[in-house]
């Protein structure tokens, strides 16, 4: 299952698979429940909420209006404080960079702090067919690499996963990657914590290269941030002797004191705590402590052309605390999987579409995955308005219309599939501009009601499989408002 | 004061009770209510599912329609923000795309006048017991639009608090979505469907007779949802609650 996304169905078949699952529903309805009534508490202890938020909202903004300075000055940083910094436009130039950097150690295994941006990049898989085996470390992520499945939630990756699962995966696979789970594994999250512990400390100690991203980069120092809550990043970041940071662009802050609203928001967010346990901050190499050799790879992969959309482009300021995913009720219900891209939930349906283009079914179904109840921007820490850019991206889908692509100004057709709802959208608008064939349609609807089935067949059975139609009514609002002026004549 | 009632399509063609509902309702308050016979549909549907250029000739439709009045109310917290927060940006796009300001124009006017139903009883009327008599037990479920596009607060609660007869009880999860979400219902169905079993079986735990919200399209998703789970509970728009009097009580 940890192959690409390649040949994903559609968001709304995957969903429907997912839907249909008790334990995934279970697993993922208590979860999301837990986090979301933890995270409200935690913001709600803040009387400054809003305004951070808003601050937050703007240091991004500015910085990524800035971006190509900033950049510069990152490179600068990071350089004279004794790192080599790699640029990598795509995600197969980035793989090429890392792949030949851990080459050159002559190593051929690596220890991972979890990242997103190498799971965009599919880092583990181009490292495999290098033969070069890449060791998760993130408790999550590690649930996840053992039972050769794919991430599911950008914080919580396993979280589609319960105790009782977790327990069969380590039993089964923990032998075939390193030291064993103990016979008498039990499902207790200490026996689990413990079987996970003296696992991965065996890689900690033996890997000499270690690969992370980073939350934050700091321009004016060249200094990268992770932040985490089990500690295991941190001997990824320290004990190796070399050390390839693979991170987004738009991860750039200007300045070490613009960490000080994120260091807040962040935490609070993600996991509704109010610090998190481990703030690890790198600033090239220093001699006889941590890593010898730094490489930071900065990724673009779709986001310049991101940032030349002018309603998308705010999707860049996301700092990937996931509080989007756990509040949306469709993730709720769908699950991860079903977005077919690292970036699940709210997020990855304005996110992936953007950075990989429209041009897939599954790309060109995420900007619907969503019934844009608007939870997602109420909850987001940088005030991303989720609906607004869905709905950006549905016009794209639909309708085409200009977009950047490597760079290049190109014009989007409209994706296959809409025709019929392109021509019923404009019967539609044509019926409304014309106040005469509205009430002429309602006068049959009425006059034919009897005739009327409470389930539809054709495309109208996805509403009555599992609703059925209201009934109607005998007349339309607007021919009794005409035979009574609004009941001053006598009603009915 | 001269006010036009924007019923929305839906309500037209499906709930013309709840229009009269509207009227009955603001004639009582001393409102003198219009319905102008030109008003079709704010094009939410088309804005909200991609196609913002055919939802533009909705906008100047409704401007034309509606400019004269001295407020705009209507019984649909979507509508209601479609007018209030999306038409705005039409505009805005429209500029932005080089055709010009004219439809920021011809909207401006009309956008701050649009009132949901329950805005214009507190905020316009300063009203909150609207003398209705409705003997049930309700629970109120707080559409999306209306809560977090329009901002209603607690507008409806404060309203149906004062109904004489009536309980009111807690909707576990009500910040939720039920699930309809327009085009959603059909693009995602299954999920879309998930959605409304889970806000039914929420409603159901109230023990309410009644589920109560100001929004037609949603109580039409959770009303057929609940038709077709045998549930006991009905789905009733807030204007109709809040039309009810002892002399002539809605069912």
């Amino acid at each position: 299952m940890s192959g690409t996304f390649v040949g994903m169905p559609a968001f709304p078949e995957a969903a429907r698979e997912a839907v249909r699952n008790p334990t995934l529903r279970g697993n993922l309805r208590h979860a999301t429940h837990t986090i979301r009534a933890k995270r409200a508490r935690a913001v709600g202890e803040l009387a400054d909420w809003a305004e951070l938020r808003e601050a937050g909202r703007r240091i991004k903004d500015h910085t990524l209006r800035h971006l190509d300075r900033y950049l510069e000055q990152l490179e600068e940083s990071v350089t004279a404080a004794g790192g080599t910094v790699h640029w990598a436009a795509d995600a197969a130039e980035a793989n090429r960079i890392v792949t030949e950097l851990v080459r050159a150690t002559g190593e051929s295994e690596v220890v991972k702090v979890k990242s997103m941006a190498t799971q965009e990049i599919e880092l583990n898989e181009a490292l495999a067919a290098a033969g070069i085996r890449a060791y998760e470390t993130d408790l999550a992520e590690l649930i996840v690499q053992l039972g050769k499945d794919r991430p599911s939630h950008i914080l919580v990756p396993a979280i589609h996963r319960n105790r009782g699962e977790i327990r069969d995966i380590f039993a089964h696979e923990m032998g075939e990657w390193g030291r064993p789970a103990p016979e008498d594994l039990t499902d207790t999250p200490a026996d689990l914590a413990e079987a996970a512990r003296l696992h991965l400390r065996e890689k900690f100690l033996r890997a000499k290269v270690g690969i992370s991203g980073a939350n934050f980069m700091v321009a004016e120092t060249g200094t990268l941030v992770v932040v985490e809550s089990e500690g295991n990043g941190r001997m990824c970041l320290t004990l190796p002797e070399t050390l390839i940071s693979v991170v987004g662009i738009e991860k750039t802050v200007p300045t070490w004191r613009d960490l000080e609203v994120f260091l807040q928001t962040l935490p609070r967010s993600s996991t509704a705590e109010r610090m998190n346990p481990y703030t690890s901050m790198w600033t090239g190499t220093t001699d006889e402590d941590g890593p010898r050799a730094f490489h930071l790879v900065l990724l673009d992969n779709g986001r310049t052309d991101t940032l030349a959309d002018t309603v998308g482009r705010q999707a860049l300021r996301c700092i990937r605390c996931s509080a989007c995913l756990n509040v949306c009720p469709v993730y709720e219900r769908a699950g991860g999987h079903a977005y077919g891209s690292v970036y699940p939930g709210p997020i990855g349906a304005i996110l992936s579409p953007q950075l990989r283009g429209t041009g897939s079914e599954i790309d060109a179904s995420l900007p619907y995955a969503s019934s844009l109840c608007g939870a997602c921007y109420e909850v987001c820490p940088v005030a991303i308005d989720i609906p607004e850019v869905l709905v950006h991206l549905r016009e794209r889908v639909v309708e085409g219309g200009p977009a950047v692509r490597r760079g290049n100004k190109v014009l989007l057709k409209p994706a296959k599939g809409h025709a019929a709802e392109r021509a019923a959208m404009r019967a539609a608008r044509w019926a409304f501009a014309h106040p005469g064939a509205l009430r002429a349609g309602q006068r049959l609807a009425s006059r034919t009601r009897r005739l009327h089935p409470r389930t539809l067949p054709g495309p109208g059975r996805a509403w009555s499989g599992a609703r059925d139609l209201p009934a109607v009514p005998p007349e339309p609002f607007r021919d009794w408002w005409q035979r009574t002026r609004g009941g001053k004549d006598g009603d009915r | 004061m001269r006010v036009a009632l924007f019923l929305t399509c839906v309500n037209d063609t499906l709930y013309p009770d709840t229009g009269r509902a509207v009227v009955k309702l603001l004639t009582r308050l001393g409102v003198d209510v219009d319905f102008p016979m030109d008003q079709t549909c704010c094009g939410q549907a088309h804005y909200n599912t991609g196609y913002r250029h055919e939802a533009e000739p909705l906008a100047w439709h409704f401007s034309d329609v509606f400019r004269d009045y001295e407020a705009i109310v209507t019984p649909s917290g979507s509508c209601g923000a479609m007018v209030r927060e999306l038409y705005p940006r039409l505009g805005e796009r429209a500029r932005a795309e080089g055709r010009g300001d004219g439809l920021a124009r011809a909207l401006a006017p009309v956008v701050p006048k649009t009132y949901e139903l329950t805005e214009f009883l507190v905020d316009v009327l300063g009203v909150t017991d609207v003398g209705a008599y409705y003997p049930h037990r309700v629970t109120y479920h707080p559409t999306c639009h209306g809560l977090r596009g329009l901002g209603l607060g607690d507008r409806p609660r404060r309203l149906l608090e004062a109904v004489k007869g009536l309980e009111l009880a807690e909707l576990p999860g009500a910040a939720e979505c039920c699930g309809f979400g327009g085009t959603f219902a059909v693009k995602n169905a299954a999920v879309s469907a998930a959605m409304g079993v889970d806000k039914v079986r929420d409603a159901e735990s109230t023990g309410a007779e009644v589920l109560c919200a100001a929004d037609n399209s949603c109580l039409m998703h959770i009303g057929g949802t609940m038709s077709r789970l045998g549930s006991g509970m009905r789905p009733v728009h807030l204007a109709e609650i809040l039309a009810s009097t002892e002399e002539e009580p809605a069912l």
